[in-house]
């Protein structure tokens, strides 16, 4: 497997290699890695509404997009142009410092997250220890932002929105831990780089057999409700309150509600991928040597955003096809069946590693 | 008849009878509320459904017509005729007490005749903004724009509502109320919001997401049909049914046109009854597969959506073809029908209900069966049998509440008496209920094209008619069932060559009079989804 470590540490050696002092050449990677960050984020954001869009399209007996550039390939590059030269309107009684802030705390945490994805071998931006958690708490801070805009819009819908939006994914953060904790439990690790290296063998998916499959289940799950997207979508539910909590945004400040959306469809489908198929590992099957030799020949990057892309399919076919669920049944869904079955299942796996049932 | 006569006669010695199309009772105003309170319990007469109020400014006077249904007497109908004592300072006994659904109806004439009725709990204007000056159609009014001018400013004081009530010396004396209290939280939907299916508002107290009531306030696209009937002739007014509840231009128009045809006792052929019946028909499907688009999409189901539009495109495809319009069709006119079939109207009648089992068993997959579906309808907007008759919901919302109402079985017209065909009924009484009664529906409606389609009989497709058209004097009340319920057309002439007045009974005006009884103690989000199993079109209520 080539490893872009290679790449990255020649181009530190080089820059440290022109006499520099080491800060400097710290400062200057870090201003490379961050523009690259957001090109990725903004190149991922348009791919993604493209996708949905089209997705949704063919669920639905259409074509989508169809008139700007070639099969509408340019339409997102439009769309995002249109949006950029919007006005910024700040309605009347509005909070304008928290209306304004609201939607940078929200996509600041995602593009924060998106930064801990290991996208490739090597390609690791933020690589600790505690890994995993530091997304999990990370991913905590958008919530502040969606209460925010709801509070600070001065709205009634929005504020119905925002607590919706509230009790939603603090409820749903519980599962998505408690399934993310089940595989940590399992890897014996929380470091992002080592539980892909871990899955060097076999998938943990495949590894942890049965309490790894529900693990997977109930953290696809509640990464749907987590991302606010349908059939949990109640926040923004447009059918009763208009646009959910991001009614009063206009302009690059709804953008940023809109991009932050599909980019967290992307980054749960990317820890999806990281926690049960493997991050960017190619599929190994024990014995096969020549099968696991060919896969190895796929480069990382596409390995996992592949399965990123493909578990991202299964949740916005979630969306086209569910009816939504109600306030009190997505929470009463959340806290009497998702979360006990959630812990039973954590104590599963305990047992099955303290006595080594598994692969 | 004479039964009927003999115990009213007995109640209310004073009132007077006159021979029509139906009995009608006129009463003073005195002896109307002690009248009407007999009519509905005593068990001998058991009018239990209001059908219509009709305001009527008859120059000398001014009053109500009542039409009077009895579900347990063969659907008896009656009318009472009830004028006010003085026409500029006009009072009358509210029957809101005995039949619910006089709230909303007197609402509508006292914003439209300025007629005050008296114990009604809730005295506001329904139509029109509360600082109009004013009553449209009194045959007095001053349509001068200067006097009611197009407002810039908001509507002052839409809280404040008023009852009329009489002291102990009979005087009349106005109560001041409110809609809302002070301190409950107040949530405006509408009128621009994205499922309340039209330019429909409500204003809904609640209580973090449970809604404790809510408030109808309509008007907004109101275009005053039934003034501008008053200045046409009657082929011209036709064109108005299309325009109300556009998803029921076919049985509105044909509504329409039977009661004049009634009136001058014109004999329709045979091949124009078949086609109206077929359009009819088709047209129920049309509108409950809308009906299907609109409810799983208000749940969020968008997919569910355009597989119910993809089957409606074909129906709208045949009205192309044969109609000249896929919607505002204009194909009834006085006598008949306006243009003969299309060629391929047989062809494409008979592939659509060839394949709409098939999609119905889709519909059903996608949606009807889902979980999340059935839990979000099933015992939701719960409306008992007694209070759909009460509120007279009729069509497929009273029929998912076991109530046996289809005017098409209760008072034959057209063909439909010589049809087979069931009454769908579903005893749920829930949102679910009226849901799967419209998609069973479709079913029926298959089943009467599938036994036209190949019997369409040769002939002419219009009677003669005179060149104009003048009804004799007199008054005739018609019924037809139209998609979402009874649809009533009232025509009072006095034998010139435009109507002395028209009204218009529309069946949506009473479904969104139940949306308090049946969204009170349920949540935000079931608003919409009993909005959307109710299947209110906000053109028919506004008219």
């Amino acid at each position: 497997m080539f490893d872009f470590g290679k790449w990255t540490s020649a181009f530190n050696s080089f820059l440290l290699g022109t006499g520099m002092p080491e800060w400097l050449g710290i400062v200057i990677e870090c201003v490379i890695i961050g523009v690259l960050v957001l090109l990725v984020y903004t190149v991922l954001a348009l791919f993604y509404i493209l996708y949905e869009r089209k997705l949704c399209a063919w669920f639905q007996c259409r074509l989508g997009p169809m008139r700007v550039g070639k099969w509408g390939l340019l339409q997102v590059f439009a769309d995002m142009f249109k949006i950029l030269v919007k006005e910024l309107i700040c309605l009347k009684g509005t909070d304008r410092f928290l209306f304004k802030l609201a939607p940078y705390l929200v996509i600041t945490s995602s593009v924060v997250m998106l930064a801990c994805l290991p996208w490739g071998n090597g390609l690791q931006i933020i690589d600790w220890n505690i890994g995993i958690f530091f997304v999990l708490a990370v991913s905590s801070v958008g919530v502040l932002g969606i209460l925010l805009a709801g509070w600070s819009s001065n709205n009634k819908y929005t504020l119905i929105g925002a607590m919706r939006s509230g009790a939603q994914m603090i409820s749903y953060e519980i599962s998505l831990g408690l399934s993310i904790i089940t595989i940590c439990v399992f890897a014996g690790t929380m470091d992002i780089s080592a539980l892909v290296s871990e899955q060097n063998s076999m998938w943990f998916i495949f590894r942890g057999h049965v309490p790894a499959i529900i693990a997977f289940i109930i953290y696809v799950i509640a990464a749907t409700a987590e991302t606010n997207r349908g059939p949990f979508d109640l926040p923004e539910a447009e059918h009763e309150l208009t646009a959910g909590y991001h009614t009063e945004y206009s302009g690059i400040h709804f953008g940023f509600f809109y991009l932050a959306e599909y980019l967290n469809l992307f980054i749960v489908s990317g820890i999806a991928s990281l926690m049960f198929l493997g991050g960017w590992m190619p599929l190994h099957i024990p014995g096969w040597d020549g099968f696991n030799m060919v896969m190895d020949y796929i480069p990382s990057p596409v390995w996992f955003l592949a399965k990123a892309f493909f578990i991202s399919y299964v949740i916005i076919w979630f969306k086209w096809t569910f009816p939504r669920v109600r306030i009190d049944q997505m929470l009463a869904f959340e806290w009497k069946y998702l979360m006990p079955f959630s812990l039973a299942n954590l104590l599963l796996m305990t047992l099955c590693v303290a006595f080594g049932w598994h692969f | 008849m004479s039964d009927i006569k003999d115990i009213i006669g007995k109640i209310c010695p004073e009132a007077t009878f006159e021979e029509g199309e139906c009995l009608q009772v006129n009463v003073p105003e005195k002896s109307w509320y002690p009248l009407a309170r007999q009519l509905k319990e005593n068990r001998d007469l058991d009018f239990d459904v209001l059908s219509a109020v009709v305001g009527v400014d008859w120059k000398e006077t001014i009053g109500v017509m009542y039409y009077l249904t009895s579900t347990s007497h063969n659907w008896n109908v009656i009318s009472v005729k009830v004028e006010a004592e003085n026409r500029d300072d006009a009072y009358i006994h509210s029957v809101s007490d005995l039949w619910k659904v006089a709230n909303f109806q007197e609402r509508e004439v006292y914003d439209m005749f300025g007629i005050k009725f008296i114990n009604h709990p809730d005295m506001r204007r329904f139509f029109l903004r509360n600082d109009w000056v004013g009553h449209p159609l009194r045959k007095d009014y001053d349509a001068n724009p200067e006097i009611n001018p197009i407002r810039m400013d908001e509507e002052t004081n839409e809280d404040d509502t008023r009852t009329y009530i009489e002291d102990e010396n009979g005087k009349i004396v106005e109560k001041p109320g409110k809609v809302f209290d002070e301190e409950e939280y107040v949530v405006n939907i509408g009128p621009q919001h994205p499922s309340t299916h039209g330019v429909m508002r409500f204003r809904a107290s609640i209580d973090g997401e449970t809604v404790k009531k809510v408030d109808v306030v309509s008007g907004y696209i109101h275009r005053g049909i039934e003034k501008l009937t008053e200045g046409l002739t009657y082929p011209q007014i036709l064109h108005f049914t299309d325009r109300m509840d556009y998803m029921s231009a076919h049985q509105n128009r044909h509504c329409l046109c039977m009661c004049i045809e009634k009136a001058l006792g014109i004999e329709v052929p045979r091949r124009a009854e078949v086609i109206r019946v077929m359009m009819d028909e088709l047209m129920r499907i049309s509108s409950h597969l809308l009906s299907f688009g609109c409810t799983a999409m208000d749940l969020g189901a968008t997919t569910a959506f355009f597989y119910g539009f993809r089957e409606r495109e074909m129906v709208l495809d045949i009205f192309e073809k044969t109609c000249g319009a896929r919607m505002s069709m204009n194909y009834n006119v006085i006598g008949g029908v306006i243009a003969d079939l299309h060629p391929d109207f047989q062809k494409d009648v008979k592939h659509l209900i060839e394949i709409m089992p098939e999609r119905l068993k889709e519909y059903h997959t996608v949606f009807s069966n889902n979980l999340i579906a059935k839990n979000r309808l099933k015992n939701v907007g719960l409306l008992k049998k007694e209070d759909a008759i009460n509120y007279a919901i009729t069509g497929p919302s009273g029929r998912g509440s076991n109530w046996s109402c289809d005017c098409r079985k209760k008072h034959p017209y057209s063909i439909y008496s010589e049809l087979d065909f069931d009454e769908v009924l579903l005893d749920g009484c829930d949102s679910y209920s009226r849901y799967m009664v419209r998609m069973k529906e479709i079913e029926q409606s298959c089943r009467i094209l599938a036994q036209l389609v190949d019997n369409i009989p040769e002939g002419d497709i219009r009677a003669q008619v005179p060149k104009i058209i003048k009804l004799p004097a007199g008054r005739w009340y018609q019924q037809v069932e139209a998609s979402r319920g009874t649809f009533g057309v009232y025509i009072e002439s006095t034998g010139e060559k435009n109507p002395y007045r028209v009204h218009f009974q529309s069946p949506c005006f009473n479904l969104v009079g139940v949306m308090d009884l049946t969204c009170s103690g349920y949540m935000i989000a079931d608003l919409i989804t009993i909005g959307a199993a109710l299947d209110f079109v906000i053109p028919d209520i506004d008219r």
